[in-house]
């Protein structure tokens, strides 16, 4: 019996314009073969830019954009399905095989009703009556533990949570009763506790249907849970493929072993916690709407330590950064900095008190002028500052891109000539340019790949070694909080849950949702999520 | 709370507890704070009514701020030609005015009143209706309006029902067929129509259809004694003008506006789901182009009732703006100021109507959390 999905030898083009210069075919992916077996899950891990995506549309025969499956053979079932018509493909698609997207909330039709979109795609393959398709369509959301299910379907995307959404997209996904659904990191946008939920739904849903699924995401934690082969990729190439428990527990690949040791880094938090360079005191704060974001809030932080701010979406940890900065000014409370209260409004800070506290965004991208080179991005404080200007600039720049492992090479590239990692070296050279006593780090590392994250923070940490710069480290990855930190403030809901010194914060007694927050992240361990389950269910039981 | 000490970091612990989250809170009910609980605990009756029902204020809103406009409007139309040199007397006796004469007419017409009362005047009959009666004829303007408007309505909308379907129709097709033949000739036929005059399409149909071939009616003026296929066969010509006036900008808005939304993730789920394109067009992706259509549909319409005083010239058709070109000749202002005040009425209250229709368009603003 031929397996259900096997994939052969594929390999997947695009052509790229480049400006002034003639069209270039890019390969994407080359010489991928894998196979899936029905009901099984194969997981296909691998940083941005490895081809996953690419590789789990091509099982729908569909390519993004200019993307074009060039070579190889996509069989489902025996049959190639990439030498079938328009009009055969169509009959593929939302069939025989679906597709769960990373961002429900863009994936639904913002204009009809969720109970419509989820069985849009049964009705139209004929493949039940609208009676049928509704009782299925509830049995699902019941499975997946959506609230209401009965009253779920009436509802639009915009009326329910993220969370939800990913579950009623997987929901949409299982319909029609697929032999395979390509899930395309579907956990990857949503906070860590929604997660554990989701994945667990996921998880269940598709032992219960009897699905197969290619399962994409460049978390391993979270790929060891739910699958049961797992394939490495990097540039559009395998690098190791087998299963779960030998790619988890025996890798044989330096790169896989790299991502499997990722994130466990570990620092000891500085013994001498007293004295403050930044001290937030009963800061509330909120919008111009009259929307409270932040309530009573306080914590303070020593010259030369990291504080890492930890919380959910929405838990105001951003909030709490616009306040220090000035750029949104509390309703009441102080900021004080080395021993002076700040004025509250950005307008009314002087220079100096601005130079001593500087910023690094989480997408650097957006935080950047495209059209000017790094010498100018970097440059500019060392003269809004320093007045510093002509060759005396050009040698400081070069300093500091040197402090941050690029190099003077890189003086006059754009920032779209950058990789990822790489402008977020380039935005913390323009924070250091200023001499700051006080970095501010907004989720600097959450839209990197990890090994990428990993340098950058090691590089943060070498930079504290060196000047001695504090850090107000914002972040919702308890990883990232481990391996940092000095001091820990836990915010919820625009409350400070709990603040200390890192070795208290991360060890019990727990409150109720430091435990929970703890609990949520995914370890990598094979059978970690059905123990986390069982431990939750013990406690609501006994609630 | 207690602040902790000065000296080092003291854990504090369950600061807000009655906001915890229970471990048992799998089912995912939203943990994001509800704004409208948080809005209806400050401000003021209004604040609460846009939390409460958001669609209903900003319809409100919207029609206030129309009304508020049209009293601008017609503030700015009564200065503007208060501020005209010249006026109807010296027009009128030509070159037999004599001081004494000028003096007598501008005392008939109250002329030697302060503007300010005038424009109170003008503006309480204007409300219930009443323009005045014109200065060049002596009749009632309202009367005489009613007449002509009535003809340029029948146009407009005859020209309306024709362009529109026809317009989101061809756009969809564009889409469809996107830079393939069928899009292309739509493309640059659109283009040529928007390109010429309207004067001169008028006149090129005139040539074909009425000089040459002979199957159609010219002039295109309408008696109250014609039948009302008469009057269609009549209005032909100047419809079909109007509709290649308007159509290309409706269409290649409904094109663009499609074709963004057909770069969205849900088009591509829409895809995924093996769906064809037409459906894909027509239910995934139309219901989310909506509101630039209509506003670009409603800008032409209020174009079709205000703008066709070329095409009314053209075509000799008794409709408003030959009425209004007329009175401006003979500073008839009281005709003047009532096609003023009517045309922006038109023009404003489209505008608002298509407004509205985007905001109920919104399923956000139509199903509140």
């Amino acid at each position: 019996m031929p397996d259900l999905l096997s994939v052969k030898n594929l390999k997947i083009e695009a052509t790229s314009y480049p400006p002034g210069e003639p069209p270039k075919v890019v390969t994407l992916v080359e010489g991928v073969s894998f196979n899936v077996e029905k009901g099984k899950v194969l997981g296909l891990i691998g940083e941005s830019g490895a081809g996953k995506s690419t590789i789990g549309l091509s099982a729908l025969a569909y390519g993004r954009g200019g993307v074009r499956i060039t070579g190889g053979e996509v069989l489902l079932n025996g049959r190639d399905i990439l030498k079938l018509d328009r009009s055969g493909i169509n009959s593929v698609r939302g069939c025989h095989v679906c597709y769960v997207a990373q961002s429900a909330a863009a994936a639904f039709n913002p204009a009809h009703k969720l109970g419509d979109q989820v069985i849009e795609a049964s009705l139209r393959h004929g493949i039940m009556s609208k009676e049928d398709a509704k009782k299925r369509a509830l049995y699902l959301f019941r499975v997946l533990g959506l609230p209401n299910p009965e009253s779920f379907g009436e509802r639009y995307p915009h009326q329910v949570s993220g969370g939800q959404l990913q579950r009623a997209m997987t929901a949409m996904a299982l319909c029609p009763n697929p032999e395979l659904i390509v899930f395309d990191e579907p956990t990857t946008a949503l906070d860590v506790t929604t997660q554990i939920d989701v994945l667990a739904a996921i998880k269940h849903a598709i032992e219960e249907t009897h699905t197969a699924a290619l399962y994409i995401t460049h978390d391993l934690a979270v790929v060891a849970q739910i699958s049961d082969d797992i394939m490495v990729l990097r540039q559009g190439k395998t690098v190791e493929y087998g299963t779960t428990k030998q790619v988890i527990e025996a890798p044989k690949e330096d790169y896989t072993r790299a991502l499997v040791s990722v994130r466990q880094a570990k620092r000891d938090e500085a013994p001498d916690q007293s004295g403050t360079l930044l001290k937030i005191e009963r800061v509330h704060a909120g919008y111009s709407n009259g929307f409270k974001v932040l309530h009573d809030v306080s914590m303070h932080l020593p010259k030369g330590q990291t504080l890492a701010i930890v919380g959910e979406s929405g838990s105001g940890k951003s909030t709490l950064a616009r306040v220090i900065t000035g750029l949104l000014p509390p309703s009441e409370g102080r900021i004080v900095f080395d021993g002076k209260e700040l004025p509250k409004a950005l307008k009314g800070r002087s220079n100096e008190e601005l130079r001593r506290i500087q910023m690094i965004y989480q997408m650097a991208d957006t935080a950047m002028n495209p059209r000017q080179t790094v010498r100018d991005i970097v440059g500019r404080p060392l003269s809004f500052y320093f007045g510093m200007h002509g060759a005396k600039k050009t040698e400081r720049v070069g300093e500091l891109l040197d402090q941050i492992e690029m190099g003077s090479r890189f003086l006059d590239r754009y920032p779209a000539e950058l990789s990822g990692g790489q402008k977020q070296r380039v935005a913390i050279a323009r924070a250091l340019a200023a001499r700051p006593e006080l970095i501010l780090c907004d989720e600097p590392t959450s839209a990197l790949d990890p090994l990428v994250a990993e340098g950058i923070l090691n590089l943060l940490m070498k930079l504290q070694e060196e000047t001695a710069v504090s850090y107000v480290f914002i972040t919702h990855d308890i990883a990232i909080v481990r391996a940092i930190a000095d001091s820990v403030a836990v915010m919820h809901r625009g409350r400070l849950v709990r603040f200390g010194p890192k070795s208290k914060v991360l060890s019990p007694p727990f409150d109720d949702y430091t435990d929970l927050l703890l609990k949520s992240v995914p370890e990598m361990e094979i059978g970690w999520l059905e123990r986390v389950l069982k431990t939750r269910r013990m406690e609501s039981a006994g609630n | 709370m207690e602040s902790g000490p000065i000296t080092g970091p003291v854990l504090t612990d369950g600061v807000a507890g009655e906001t915890h989250p229970r471990s048992a809170d799998l089912s995912g009910i939203p943990a994001k704070p509800n704004p409208a609980a948080t809005g209806e605990n400050g401000g003021s009756f209004w604040r609460r009514f846009i939390f409460r029902r958001p669609l209903v204020a900003l319809i409100l809103q919207r029609f206030g701020l129309s009304v508020g406009l049209l009293f601008a409007v017609s503030l700015m139309i009564f200065g503007g030609i208060e501020a005209l040199p010249g006026d109807f007397a010296t027009t009128y006796l030509g070159q037999s005015a004599t001081p004494q004469a000028v003096e007598n007419i501008r005392k008939d017409l109250g002329l030697d009143k302060p503007w300010s009362e005038r424009y109170l005047s003008w503006l309480g009959g204007a409300v219930t209706g009443d323009f005045g009666t014109s200065w060049a004829s002596k009749n009632s303007v309202s009367e005489q309006i009613g007449n002509r408007l009535g003809n340029s309505l029948f146009l407009a909308f005859f020209a309306a029902i024709v362009s529109v379907p026809l317009a989101v129709g061809l756009g969809m097709l564009a889409v469809q067929f996107r830079n393939r033949l069928p899009d292309k000739i739509i493309n640059v036929i659109s283009l040529a129509a928007i390109s010429l005059p309207e004067f001169f399409i008028g006149y090129l149909l005139i040539l074909f259809f009425a000089v040459q071939l002979g199957v159609a009616t010219f002039p295109a003026t309408v008696y109250d004694s014609m039948s009302f296929t008469e009057r269609l066969s009549a209005i032909a010509l100047p419809v079909a003008t109007l509709v290649l006036v308007v159509l290309a900008h409706m269409m290649r808005m409904t094109r663009a506006a499609i074709l963004n939304v057909m770069s969205s993730a849900y088009v591509e789920t829409a895809e995924l789901k093996g769906l064809g394109t037409f459906r894909i067009i027509a239910r995934h992706a139309a219901p989310n182009a909506v509101a630039p259509v209509i506003n670009v549909i409603a800008l032409n319409l209020a174009y079709l009732v205000v703008g066709v005083v070329v095409v009314e010239v053209v075509f000799v058709y008794p409709g408003m703006g030959q009425y209004m070109v007329d009175a401006v000749t003979v500073r008839d202002m009281p005709v003047v100021q009532a096609c003023g005040l009517i045309f922006a009425a038109f023009y404003i209250f489209l505008n608002m109507a298509a407004d509205i229709l985007a905001i109920l368009a919104n399923p956000r603003l139509r199903h509140p959390r």
